[in-house]
């Protein structure tokens, strides 16, 4: 299952010893479960689980001009991070086409620094992308990876209360949602990727085996990269690389909340391409799929009321806490939350309903299947 | 590692079959292959009586993260399916080679022999 050259996060003995399966992930060699996604994805929404999730790379930038790279390299604005430090804001990262390049969260750290967090594929592109663009602008910034800091991801209803234990900072329980707080060693965001409360913890390498264990103490479930998906998918949250790529903008990926056009000004890298889509009207969308019969998958062609074909599954899993196939799909035609379309699985045209992502939020189902579904 | 029983011999899909006599083998997927699939959330197993072939898919096997064929190990009919499956997919997961077995069929003994047996399936699993 592994390559000789894939990495290893600080915690791979340690995931190991714990009985988790491991997976080459983006040239990471990372946990899949420790036994069952099920038991893993179940603890999380019922309580707390926590992931590995070092082989997200953090980069710190600093300098006069930071702001200004950030402001013109981010599809949204940093400019709402600047009355206050430690406050977070998630973000495409474009080509001068509309393409995504990638997705991240910033947070600004104060005195004009900020951090963001890249994901593993696209770290070292993304750092190399910047640079250039500092270098073109003679920008006054410092980009400075950090592989010296891992991350963990405390996830869960009761997650922010035992992680608060864990790290001992009892400010947590105040920090507002997308606020970072840092003490110490510790760089605690409240984000996530699973829908639920809880944090992300950055710190350095050596102290992440210790706090797993309290972690695991205090009775928070290691939870692997194949719970952290079923998790996300059902908190509606695209994947980069599956349901968004360089092939897309924003506006085709469910991530038009994600682009800030208001300061007229702020002539960021894409934004013309963005206008442009803007003006031409309706192109290709991204939409949630519910299905009570047969389990939609990547790849799987969906077809209009009509039986026309309209569009493909970009991510589609069995949905455990729904128990029905659901699935982010990009298609061509206007299907409004509420639709019936179908998806082709095995040969079979299946129903599957339109749903606005997420599908679960805080323990309940956002929609329900119209009578015509039949189980 | 997983396990591998002695006493039952395998396909290189990673089935299992087991010898009950009179011609007749009980089929399931292995300890390897259903860890790789993860919790098994469906199964399709083909009807009584049907004709399935070595090699061939015959049925569907899908997780929460991945749709995965299952293969027939052995040329022959389906003689019982294990319909229990249906409501209780994590059979497969927690007992592969007992109340997570899938189907019996009647086959040719010759069959049978040209199966794996358990060293060559370890062999396998581990390149």
């Amino acid at each position: 299952m592994s390559t000789i050259s894939a990495r290893r996060t600080v915690l791979y003995d340690w995931h190991v010893a714990h009985g988790a399966r491991m997976v080459n992930f983006a040239g990471w060699e990372m946990p899949l479960n420790y036994g069952s996604q099920l038991a893993e994805h179940e603890a999380v929404r019922q309580a707390a689980g926590f992931f590995d999730v070092s082989h997200m790379r953090p980069l710190d930038l600093g300098g006069a001009d930071a702001r200004t790279l950030l402001r013109y390299a981010l599809a949204n604005d940093v400019a709402k991070l600047d009355a206050v430090p430690g406050k977070a804001l998630y973000s495409t990262m474009l080509q001068g086409d509309g393409g995504i390049i990638d997705d991240l969260i910033v947070t600004h750290r104060g005195d004009g620094r900020y951090r963001i967090v890249l994901n593993a594929g696209g770290a070292e592109a993304d750092t190399a992308h910047l640079q250039a663009m500092v270098d073109a602008h003679r920008w006054r910034v410092t980009l400075q990876k950090r592989p010296d800091l891992g991350i963990l991801a405390v996830q869960g209803p009761t997650a922010r209360a035992m992680a608060a234990a864990a790290l001992g900072m009892s400010a947590l329980a105040e920090l507002p949602v997308f606020h970072a707080l840092e003490q110490g060693d510790f760089f605690v965001g409240r984000t996530g990727y699973t829908g639920e409360d809880g944090v992300e913890v950055i710190a350095a390498n050596t102290l992440l085996p210790g706090l797993a264990n309290r972690l695991v103490a205090a009775g928070v479930c290691p939870a692997g990269l194949a719970a952290r998906d079923s998790l996300r998918l059902e908190a509606g949250l695209d994947l980069y690389g599956q349901d968004m790529t360089t092939a897309v903008s924003p506006y085709a990926s469910n991530l038009a909340w994600t682009v800030d056009l208001r300061a007229a000004g702020r002539d960021f890298l894409g934004r013309t391409a963005l206008e442009a889509q803007l003006a031409a009207g309706s192109g290709a969308k991204l939409i949630g799929l519910a299905m009570r019969e047969g389990i939609p998958r990547h790849g799987y062609a969906v077809e209009d009321a009509a039986g026309q074909p309209c569009g493909v599954v970009t991510s589609g899993i069995f949905s455990p806490s729904l128990q029905c196939g659901i699935a982010l799909a990009r298609v061509d035609a206007a299907l409004e939350p509420g639709a019936t379309c179908a998806v082709v699985v095995r040969g079979a045209r299946r129903p599957a309903l339109v749903v606005k992502p997420p599908f679960w939020r805080q323990g309940v189902a956002t929609f329900s299947f119209p009578e015509e579904h039949a189980a | 590692m997983s396990k591998i029983p002695e006493t039952l011999r395998y396909s290189d899909t990673h089935e299992w079959v087991e010898d009950l006599g009179g011609g007749r083998y009980r089929v399931g997927i292995t300890d390897h292959a259903q860890e790789l699939l993860g919790d098994l959330v469906y199964v399709e197993v083909p009807d009584i009586g049907k004709a399935i072939h070595g090699g061939e898919v015959c049925g569907v096997l899908e997780s929460v993260k991945a749709a995965a064929d299952l293969y027939a190990p052995v040329n022959g009919t389906v003689m019982e399916r294990h319909d229990g499956l249906g409501d209780n997919p994590q059979w497969l997961n927690e007992d592969p080679y007992g109340q997570g077995w899938i189907m019996v069929v009647e086959a040719d003994a010759a069959a049978w022999a040209g199966l794996l047996d358990a060293a060559a399936y370890a062999k396998l699993t581990e390149s």
